[in-house]
């Protein structure tokens, strides 16, 4: 821009005072949208620190070996001891009931949602489903509580009132609503021409889905099984109601056993001083319950990157 | 296999044995997804069952109590409530500055990278850790203690995934032209999404709230493990009312209270021994589930009259 006649100049530069101006306030506004995005990165380093230093002077009065190795889980004790294996165990072994539910579950659900149903079924189908997703853990806890367990009851007369057994089974009829839809939407990504090729070969619809559809989403099911993992093994609530609270190194689901979790929150529930060895205790159950749920996503980032189909 | 060796009933045959296969699935799949409306259904009708005797007015204006038939759940509702509000006031500007800087602003770098993997992952994180950062973090290093500002803070850290990605996916719905058409006529960026982007998406996001919300209102392990308390028998402040003789609370002073929230209230009747209480907490879920399903109702139906509507 050029001023011809000095009469000009104010104008423009006005102007351009004002683009400045323009330019500064759209600075200021994206540093702030930008440490608005940035709040999750803080989040996660906040978790990291606050395990990870609280775990420190956890370990510096427990041995890294006794929290691995010992076969008993009383912290709050005067004899303490620091075996994560007893919680580990409660927790690995509800996780496996509900996946034992969901995955089958979700799978049959999703394929037949994406592969079988017509337009009409999904509209109904899908907030079903969700409305399932929605209902509040502790809910779900109250229903394995006073309903599945005493149904269960009449079934194995023996099943004590706490038990692995009822938690995990409604924790797996809670995880099936992530695993049907993310599976579903693997699977409605996967071309039709694919599938039109099976059909030209005379396939069936089931052929068609367990051996074109199904390969071909693999890397999608996957996913949708791994984050069902991370919700199984982070579940709290249903475990804290339904399977008791007491340490149990058991791999029997049909018995009462504290996981990570239902631990924490049994601290949590009492009161403990800040500071205190107890209180470390559930940092380094939270870190223990991080690990875990990190390993398992590892394992589902190569599986997926082992068989991600290209088309 | 020689197909020249089959005689046609073989193949009648082979179809007959397919199609009754696929009918077999077809009917494991209305199965399963009968089994899940089953559950609610059952859930739901159980509660209201059990429950219903204790749904009177004075259920909602009661404070908890030993005496199961004169508990109330006011402490309770009113705490949800409270906890509900931080935690929408801090999750739903936060969340949607992040949505419209990562769709908007973000240049295509490792930094923006570092972000999209965070979010990702922790939508993974189970709730309890968020308990635990609350704890550390909220609770003794910032000294917020055990209250309504601690609890709220930590939901919204919670449910900030949720509307991170239903933001971004709302905005990436608005076509290209409507920027270009707004930054043609002068607007800077920020003009074209706070007058354009924004206001477009907001169906998008308003359902990614409420979604996040009714997880929120339900979510229990996280609000136990930074210590809240479980039997409550008074309210939060009321701004600038008399809380003792001479002293009258200041507008935020009920943010620093401490509280109990729906689902403590519910974990607490549901573990104790004496069964009377187990009606109360019946009709405490059903009220939770109330709140929730409704929450989600109107999220479902938000999107599915939102699908109906845009035409770009």
């Amino acid at each position: 821009m050029s001023a011809n006649t000095p009469s000009d100049l104010p104008v423009v530069s006005d102007r351009l005072a004002k683009n400045a101006m323009r330019h500064a306030s759209e600075r200021v506004i994206e540093a702030l949208l930008f440490s608005a995005a940035a709040v999750s990165v803080l989040t996660t380093i906040g978790i990291v620190y606050v395990l990870v230093s609280e775990s420190i002077h956890f370990f510096q009065n427990v041995s890294i070996v006794d929290f691995l190795t010992d076969t008993q889980w009383t912290p709050l004790f005067d004899d303490a001891h620091f075996g994560i294996m007893v919680l580990v165990s409660g927790t690995l072994v509800s996780s496996l009931v509900a996946l034992l539910v969901a995955i089958p579950m979700g799978t049959i659900i999703a394929i037949y949602l994406s592969e079988f149903a017509n337009g009409k079924v999904r509209e109904v189908a899908k907030p079903i489903l969700e409305l399932l997703g929605g209902i509040p853990t502790i809910v779900f806890g109250y229903f394995a509580l006073l309903m599945v367990t005493p149904l269960l009851q009449k079934i194995f007369p023996e099943l004590p009132g706490f038990s692995l057994l009822s938690a995990g089974l409604v924790m797996g009829i809670m995880i099936v609503p992530y695993i049907a839809s993310l599976s579903e939407d693997a699977m409605r990504a996967v071309p039709m021409s694919l599938r039109e090729g099976s059909y030209a070969m005379g396939s069936t619809r089931l052929h068609t889905a367990l051996h074109v559809v199904v390969p071909a989403a693999f890397s999608g099911l996957a996913a949708s099984y791994i984050l069902a993992i991370s919700r199984a093994v982070g579940e709290t609530m249903i475990l804290a109601v339904a399977a008791g609270m007491q340490p149990n190194l058991t791999w029997n689901p049909m018995e009462p056993a504290a996981t990570i979790t239902s631990f924490i929150v049994q601290v949590a529930l009492g009161d403990l001083p800040h500071g205190s060895i107890g209180y470390q205790t559930i940092f380094a159950a939270g870190l223990t319950l991080i690990l875990i749920t990190l390993l398992f996503n590892i394992l589902g980032q190569w599986l997926r990157r082992r068989f991600r189909e290209n088309y | 296999m020689q197909p020249t060796s089959l005689t046609t009933e073989q193949i009648r045959a082979l179809i007959a044995k397919g199609k009754m296969k696929d009918a077999i699935f077809k009917g494991m799949g209305i199965f399963c997804l009968a089994v899940a409306l089953l559950v609610i259904v059952l859930l739901v009708s159980d509660m209201v069952a059990k429950g219903s005797e204790r749904l009177t007015v004075d259920f909602f204006l009661n404070f908890a109590s030993r005496r199961a038939t004169q508990a109330g759940i006011l402490s309770a509702w009113v705490g949800s409530l409270l906890v509900m509000l931080v935690t929408a006031l801090a999750a739903v500007p936060l969340g949607v500055a992040a949505g419209v800087y990562l769709e908007e602003y973000a240049k295509r770098n490792w930094l923006t990278e570092i972000i999209e993997i965070n979010i990702t992952n922790l939508a993974a994180v189970p709730s309890i850790v968020y308990g635990l950062l609350a704890l550390g973090i909220f609770v003794y290093t910032f000294g917020f203690g055990q209250s309504i500002l601690s609890a709220g803070l930590t939901l919204a850290l919670l449910i900030l995934p949720i509307i991170i990605v239903s933001t971004r996916e709302a905005i990436r719905a608005i076509p290209a032209m409507i920027r270009e058409g707004s930054m043609a006529v002068g607007a800077t960026r920020w003009q074209t999404c706070r007058y354009h982007i924004i206001p477009y998406a907001m169906p998008g996001i308003l359902t990614g709230v409420i979604i996040g919300l009714a997880r929120a209102i339900g979510e229990t392990a996280p609000i136990i493990t930074i210590g809240a308390l479980t039997f409550i028998a008074f309210l939060p402040p009321v701004p600038f009312t008399e809380v003792s003789p001479g002293v009258s609370a200041g507008l935020f002073d009920w943010v620093m209270s401490p509280f109990t929230v729906m689902p403590i209230q519910i974990f607490n009747w549901t573990s104790r021994p004496d069964p009377a209480f187990e009606v109360n907490a019946a009709a405490a879920g059903f009220v939770l589930m109330a709140m929730v399903l409704t929450m989600n109702g109107i999220a479902i139906w938000l999107r599915y009259k939102m699908r109906k509507n845009i035409k770009w």
